[in-house]
């Protein structure tokens, strides 16, 4: 246990000081603590909402035929799943809630640098939020496009899509507000003596976020701009029938949903980073090779979006560069995994609950990662092409990867965010249903995807049923998962936590749990080595 | 609880400037790359849908849009050197060319509104999809820039209220330097969508 050198006696950031009270003083704060919790908070009823959604959709797909829903609403309900699960939880994700919450601790700043603004990109993202959920309510009914909005079906069908994407495009003003946020609290407010390769990894990993998220976000925003454009005046930018490309609107949404899917797991990367040392209580092995592997990451991720469209009718040059370049992208992601595991070599290793989600992200996300380079081969990419074999693979990174590191951390940073600590046997039951739900939910859909199950289909033939069914169990043990997480956390009986819990070295554990308002009030002195346990 | 004020950072304020300006920079890029794969597929459609555009009031737009430049780069100066009310004339002057633009693009769009030369009108529906396709990406490529322009001669206008109030002055004047980046940045934008449009013929 490091000395407590700036415990004093403010009040802790949770009880309100300003002139407001209540709910008030929550939705005009200013401060990044709050407004992580905001997010965490908006972020959790989404996710309800979208795991609701996915359990109606595998409790369809239960046995061949209806069961209790039709195609046109299976579509609307898939499109509304992806919206809810892509736009306003996994990309936001982490990156908001943690890199709010303990990113400018970290870096022993007070705040990020716009405080005023990093609220606003909060209302921007709940007006967002609205605009989709009313998209579903207004209009010609729910969009059935998935949501990918392809060009042209998403320029003809006569369901909402201008209310959606207009939702989409708010929500990425929202972020490009926190990326521009976030490289400016980093450049600006390290505490004096911090350089760059002082800073722990996490700020690292939200550093190359918010770069793809200034970088790449504003080209789908004017893309979505030119499908509203189209649907209202037939111009024929995408569709074929005008004189349109439908392959140009699939380069422009992949030049961001391609980097978009690192904008979800760069800070998934940087949280498990962080976890993994202070459960070992090892200095964290290869540290540069992690900080730059994110810049490598984010870089390299730029120039990989081809890899979506192998089918769509690319050049041969084109799919073989996308192709080579995605595999190089693959090389900094297997440096962080190693260096994970070197971290672990001899550690003194204390399986807590965010240390099996950590773990499990491991476990999840090579899975997940090599079932993608199978995809980006060209040859076996043609076999497995829209089957349910990439629904796998992107859940196995998205959830396996992103939602566990989420899970991992908010078992981290719990007792820092509410000043008292959960019920670690509970936690850990939790973790059990959740890892092994999650592994039955979706690796038989890899199976069946070899064998040519088509993804986003309402239907199937008898000889998917028994994967299918399996999937379906395992997605019910993941729903008692979450269950059994949320209520132990909810619960309020846990004991005080201390303000160093897992005997962690950065700076967030050196404050009082919960923080006070003004984090520091002197600036922290700052270790040659932020990871230093030896 | 407000903790807002607890430390100035002009450079950080100009540093997100610069970033944000990158965003708006990729935004129009993906206009720039529909442009371009369209006239490299219609390339002699655009060449003729071009020669209707009114080159004369695009070449004077680009003129008072590069004066407006160089004087709300000259009023920053100003306001440095204490002189307010050189740098309300300044301010003023490039309002007043913010204004000229949106009067010419009026009757420059207004023409072509009065032909009903606009996408979704039966005439542009009429005619070939290069033609089409040009006088769409025209009037939103234009359009979306105008709403910039209006954007940044709001703040400047902003600016320049805070100028005559002395909150603006020679130490603190990071807000009118991000509006004079904001603004330059309306122009780097017309520079470049001057030739596309207007001299491809």
């Amino acid at each position: 246990m490091t000395g407590n050198t700036n415990l004093h006696e403010e009040p802790s950031y949770l009880i309100d000081t300003g002139k407001r009270k209540g709910i008030m003083a929550w939705l005009t704060t200013t401060d990044h603590k709050r407004i992580g919790l905001l997010y965490l908070w908006s972020i959790m009823v989404f996710f309800i909402v979208g795991g609701i959604l996915g359990e109606t959709m595998r409790t369809e797909l239960f046995k061949p035929g209806q069961q209790f829903y039709g195609p046109q609403t299976y579509n609307a309900i898939f499109t509304l799943h992806g919206l809810i699960m892509i736009f306003l939880i996994v990309i936001p994700g982490l990156s908001v809630v943690f890199g709010n919450f303990v990113m400018p601790i970290m870096i022993g700043a007070n705040d990020v640098a716009f405080p005023r603004l990093n609220l606003f990109a909060w209302y921007l993202y709940i007006l967002g939020a609205a605009v989709v959920v009313i998209s579903q309510f207004t209009g010609n009914g729910p969009p059935d496009t998935g949501w990918t909005f392809y060009a042209p079906y998403s320029t003809q069908t006569h369901t909402n899509v201008i209310a959606a994407v207009s939702g989409a495009f708010i929500l990425g003003f929202s972020s490009i507000l926190t990326g521009i946020n976030f490289i400016v609290t980093i450049h600006r407010l390290r505490t004096p003596g911090m350089g760059f390769f002082k800073m722990p990894l996490l700020p690292w990993a939200i550093y190359a976020t918010a770069w793809i998220q200034v970088l790449a976000t504003p080209v789908i925003g004017i893309t979505l701009l030119m499908i509203i454009a189209e649907r209202m005046f037939h111009i024929g930018f995408f569709d074929p029938a005008l004189g349109g490309d439908p392959v140009l609107y699939q380069h422009l949404f992949w030049i961001y949903s391609h980097p978009a899917v690192y904008i979800m797991i760069l800070p998934a990367m940087g949280v498990i980073t962080e976890i993994i040392p202070t459960f070992c209580q090892k200095q964290i092995y290869g540290y540069k090779a992690i900080a730059i592997s994110s810049l490598a990451i984010a870089g390299v991720g730029y120039f990989v979006w081809g890899h979506h469209m192998f089918t769509s009718g690319m050049s041969k040059e084109a799919i073989w560069t996308f192709s080579l370049l995605t595999f190089l992208v693959a090389v900094p992601s297997a440096i962080k995994v190693f260096n994970w595991v070197a971290t672990m070599y001899k550690g003194s290793i204390d399986l807590k609950p965010p240390l099996l989600y950590a773990i499990a992200f491991i476990f999840l996300f090579s899975i997940g990662g090599l079932t993608g380079l199978i995809q980006g081969a060209l040859a076996t990419d043609i076999q497995v092409h829209d089957t349910s074999f990439v629904v796998a693979h992107f859940h196995y990174i998205i959830f396996g990867g992103v939602g566990f590191a989420f899970l991992g951390a908010i078992h981290y940073w719990y007792p820092k965010m509410f000043g008292r600590m959960y019920n670690i046997r509970v936690a850990n039951v939790a973790w059990g249903f959740l890892f092994i739900g999650f592994n039955l939910l979706y690796f038989p859909q890899f199976i069946i995807g070899i064998e040519g199950m088509p993804r986003r289909y309402f239907d199937y033939l008898p000889q998917f049923t028994w994967a299918q069914q399996i999937s379906t169990i395992g997605g019910y043990i993941l729903g008692i998962g979450f269950i059994i997480l949320i209520v132990n956390l909810f619960r309020k009986n846990g004991a005080k936590a201390t303000s160093n819990p897992w005997g962690g070295k950065t700076f967030e554990w050196q404050l009082p749990s919960p923080p006070p308002m003004e984090n520091f009030a002197t600036p922290p002195a700052v270790p040659d080595n932020p990871y230093d346990y030896d | 609880m407000d903790h807002i004020e607890m430390q100035r950072d002009d450079v950080g304020a100009k540093l997100g400037m610069w970033v944000f300006i990158f965003t708006e920079i990729l935004l129009f890029g993906g206009l720039f790359l529909v442009y371009a794969v369209m006239r490299h597929r219609y390339t002699a459609d655009f060449h003729q849908a071009s020669l209707q555009l009114n080159t004369f009031i695009g070449a004077l737009n680009t003129v008072v849009l590069l004066i407006s430049s160089m004087t709300v780069a000259m009023s920053i100066t100003a306001v440095q050197k204490k002189d307010k009310r050189m740098a309300t004339i300044l301010l003023c002057i490039t309002l007043l060319c913010a204004v000229i633009f949106l009067v010419d693009k009026y009757f420059e769009w207004g023409h072509k509104i009065s032909m009903t030369l606009y996408p979704g009108t039966d005439l542009m529906q009429s005619l070939k999809h290069g033609y089409i396709l040009f006088f769409s990406l025209y009037f939103f490529m234009t359009g979306l820039h105008m709403l910039h322009l209006v954007i940044g001669a709001v703040i400047l206008v902003i600016a320049l209220t805070k100028v005559r109030m002395g909150l603006i002055n020679d130490e603190h004047y990071v807000l009118l330097e991000n509006g004079g980046l904001y603004w330059h940045l309306v122009d780097l934008i017309w520079i470049f969508l001057f030739p596309l449009l207007y001299l491809v013929t």
